[in-house]
């Protein structure tokens, strides 16, 4: 029995050893909006900054969020080259209406569908807008959750701080 | 003993040196959140001491801890209700305990997990477990679950297990009325162009998918009336679905079959299930137009066929419709109906672009959202030579697949502009016009339905970087009139009737500061004692993940809803407090 247990540590050792868990990315597929699957592990900004955000189209401070967000995108991506992964928390019910939803209000963010909230669970989302913000090697650096009107300011800041 | 010793020293060594290891690489992560009320007596909205006494305080709460080590995750979730009747939940959510537990192993190849599992089959039409902590509702299924991807593109999924239903125990006791069947399903998907490297960037894009979801319960004959009626032990459910993009359209269906599933939900009828969801989209850069469709014929799907509340659902039913955020129309949400329902809804999101005449220098955000849900049309059939209807035992009835019935459930017609007018002033201006039918979605037999106006509009004011004032105002105008005559009988019917006034003033400090107060005036109700005020004001405070928000004053019945599945809360008075965090 105890070899079993000091097996058992051992494996669990080199399992660990061997594990490449270099960045806060869990391991969890979700579709783009082109219906192809992206591993949230893979997520990268050519090490650069990247932010993600968590949203439903039900939500009205994240509509607003993503709508300051997309006001002031081009001048950010200009200055720091940071990204935006915006992660819909829908359901089913509102799979078909995102793209249309998203291109209709121009948002320029690279969009993600997290349907039976997988992701959003993995990374202890309770309620959106939950906004994180990544290092170039996938790192948190800074969350918040809830959006006040000037709210993205704030996110801006702890961008340059780690912008190269 | 010198071997041993050698041995021994060795794992020191070994363990010494991969510690460091071993810790940066785990990683420990975890939310938590509690939800807390204080009630007391509140007379003007028929609030009495009886009924608050010994249920003034209720609170609810969950705490989740995940480790993660490479492709091996684990975690569990606490759970605690103190709930009252005041709550609104269904009483079973009262207890406390480790609710959901899982281990998970997944190299993006092979996955396994065992445990509490969450996941979905498509649109979740035979399968979805899922978890609503704002409903109370839970239906994680407790078993194993087990993905393989064999090549790129290609995704198959298997779980097996028993669903939660409340605090009862996972153990069989078919005698209980708290026992439940058990689930099985597999699914498989495929996305051609990521499998087929020549279509990994064609303009057409494909996706097939399809599931068989089957339950077990004992088999076993129930009474109704004088008829003894044989309870299949096995129903099994399928379902086919594709995904087809071209350019800037995308078409996609789902359709979905199950077999004979006598419950008390459909009055024990042997007629198989049906459903088609179908959506057709456009959409460019500033334009995005869907039009989607939906049948549902006789779709409840539990996993126990005596369940008689929200519960316990295995499959789900996606409501085609838009959902209502604003304080008064959210009153009127829809609640999707199993048994059958045919929707359709139409959405437009337009951005006049920036530095024209009506875009102005940030362009105009325009919305327009048409949706309706009837009643499928149900023909009676001939049982024993006699014409009958849903008749338990029978196969109920027939439908026309095409035909669509009478009766209208629900019809929403909405339009919003929204409209950043320069650095400081911001206007959103939207109008509703909602038909709701109160006899079937809140089951009030006789109850008159709503057909009303909504008007609503919101301005924020930026002081500077990151001070806001933000006000709403919003008119709700019903059918439902002051002079209306009242059927005595049912006066709780008319509790949230007649014209409405509300509004909301809120300044914020960004990020971490909210302040707000609201009141939403019933002053067109047709009973004079309902004319209430309900006035509430919250305060907040945000550092950075973590939020906690207090809130007081009265609160007016209403249906909580997410995805369709809604939960009635009562009228209340009093103080809540809500903490989140997440670590």
């Amino acid at each position: 029995m105890k070899k079993l247990i000091a097996l058992l540590l051992f494996g669990f050792m080199f399992f660990g050893m061997s594990a490449q868990n270099k960045s806060d990315l869990p391991n969890v597929t979700l579709k783009d909006l082109n219906g192809k699957s992206v591993n949230i592990a893979d997520l990268n900004n050519g090490g650069k900054p990247f932010v993600m955000t968590f949203w439903a189209t039900w939500c009205a401070p994240c509509v607003k969020e993503h709508n300051a967000l997309t006001d002031v995108y081009d001048d950010w991506v200009d200055e720091t080259g940071v990204k935006i992964f915006s992660v819909s928390i829908d359901d089913a019910r509102a799979t078909a209406k995102i793209k249309p939803f998203v291109d209709g209000k121009g948002w320029p963010f690279e969009i993600l569908l997290d349907v039976n909230k997988d992701l959003a669970r993995a990374m202890n989302v309770s309620n959106p807008p939950h906004t994180f913000l990544f290092d170039g090697n996938g790192k948190i650096v800074w969350q918040h959750t809830g959006y006040l009107d000037g709210g993205e300011e704030d996110l801006y800041q702890e961008i340059l701080k780690i912008a190269k | 003993m010198k071997k041993l010793l050698i041995f021994l020293t060795l794992i020191i060594v070994g363990i010494t040196a991969n510690a460091q290891d071993f810790l940066t690489k785990s990683k420990v992560s975890g939310s938590f959140q509690m939800d807390g009320n204080y009630y007391w007596e509140d007379q003007g909205i028929g609030i009495t001491s009886e009924e608050i006494n010994g249920n003034q305080f209720g609170a609810y709460g969950f705490g989740k801890l995940q480790y993660q080590l490479g492709n091996f995750t684990a975690g569990m979730r606490f759970e605690a209700y103190q709930i009252t009747p005041m709550s609104g939940f269904d009483m079973r959510v009262e207890g406390m305990g480790v609710a959901n537990f899982f281990a998970t192993y997944d190299d993006g190849t092979i996955g396994v997990t065992v445990g509490d599992i969450y996941d979905q089959f498509g649109n979740g039409l035979v399968f979805r477990s899922y978890e609503e902590w704002t409903l109370g509702f839970d239906n994680a299924l407790r078993g194993i679950r087990a993905v393989f991807r064999p090549w790129n593109g290609v995704t198959l999924k298997g779980v097996y297990g028993k669903q939660r239903f409340y605090w009862a125990s996972y153990s069989d006791n078919d005698y209980s009325a708290d026992d439940r069947g058990y689930v099985r399903g597999i699914d498989g998907e495929w996305d051609l162009n990521q499998s087929i490297s020549s279509l990994n960037d064609s303009k057409l894009r494909a996706t097939l998918g399809g599931s068989f979801v089957s339950k077990f319960e004992t088999g076993q004959s129930i009474y109704v009336g004088n008829d003894e009626l044989i309870m299949p032990r096995n129903v099994a459910s399928y379902a086919g679905r594709f995904n087809l993009g071209y350019g800037r359209f995308t078409l996609s269906t789902e359709y979905a079959r199950k077999i004979n599933d006598p419950s008390y939900f459909n009055n024990y009828i042997y007629r198989e299930g049906q459903e088609l969801l179908a959506s057709l989209s456009y959409s460019q850069r500033g334009l995005g137009v869907v039009m989607q469709v939906k049948r549902v014929d006789n779709m409840s799907f539990k996993s126990s066929r005596y369940a008689t509340q929200n519960d316990l659902d295995i499959g789900f039913i996606p409501p085609l419709n838009y959902t209502h955020t604003h304080s008064l129309p959210s009153m009127f949400s829809y609640a999707t109906q199993p048994l059958g329902e045919m929707g359709m809804q139409f959405q437009v999101n337009y951005t006049i672009p920036k530095n024209t005449a009506l875009g102005g220098k940030y362009g105009t955000k325009l919305a327009f959202n048409f949706s309706q849900v009837n009643d499928i049309k149900r023909d009676s059939i001939m049982v024993d030579g006699v014409q009958t209807i849903n008749q338990p035992g029978t196969l109920g009835y027939s439908s026309d697949f095409f035909a669509i019935g009478d009766r209208m459930f629900y019809r929403d017609m909405n339009f919003e502009i929204e409209k950043k007018i320069n650095a400081k002033w911001h206007l959103t201006l939207m109008y509703i016009n909602l038909y709701y039918d109160m006899e079937t979605i809140e089951n009030h037999p006789g109850s008159k339905a709503v057909n009303a106006n909504f008007a609503f509009g919101e301005v924020i004011y930026k002081i500077n970087r990151k001070h806001s004032i933000r006000m709403e105002l919003q008119h709700m105008w019903d059918n439902v009139g002051p002079n209306e005559t009242i059927d005595i009988e049912h006066s709780d019917y008319y509790k949230k009737r007649g014209n409405w006034f509300a509004f909301l003033l809120e300044y914020t400090i960004a990020p971490k500061w909210f302040v707000s107060v609201a009141d939403k005036y019933n002053y067109g109700n047709p009973l004079a004692d309902n004319r209430d005020h309900y006035v509430t004001g919250s305060f907040g405070y945000i550092k950075d993940q973590t939020r906690i928000a207090i809130s007081g004053g009265r609160q007016s019945e209403g249906l909580i809803c997410v995805g369709g599945v809604c939960r009635a809360v009562p009228a209340s008075s009093g103080l809540s407090l809500t903490i989140t965090t997440s670590f």
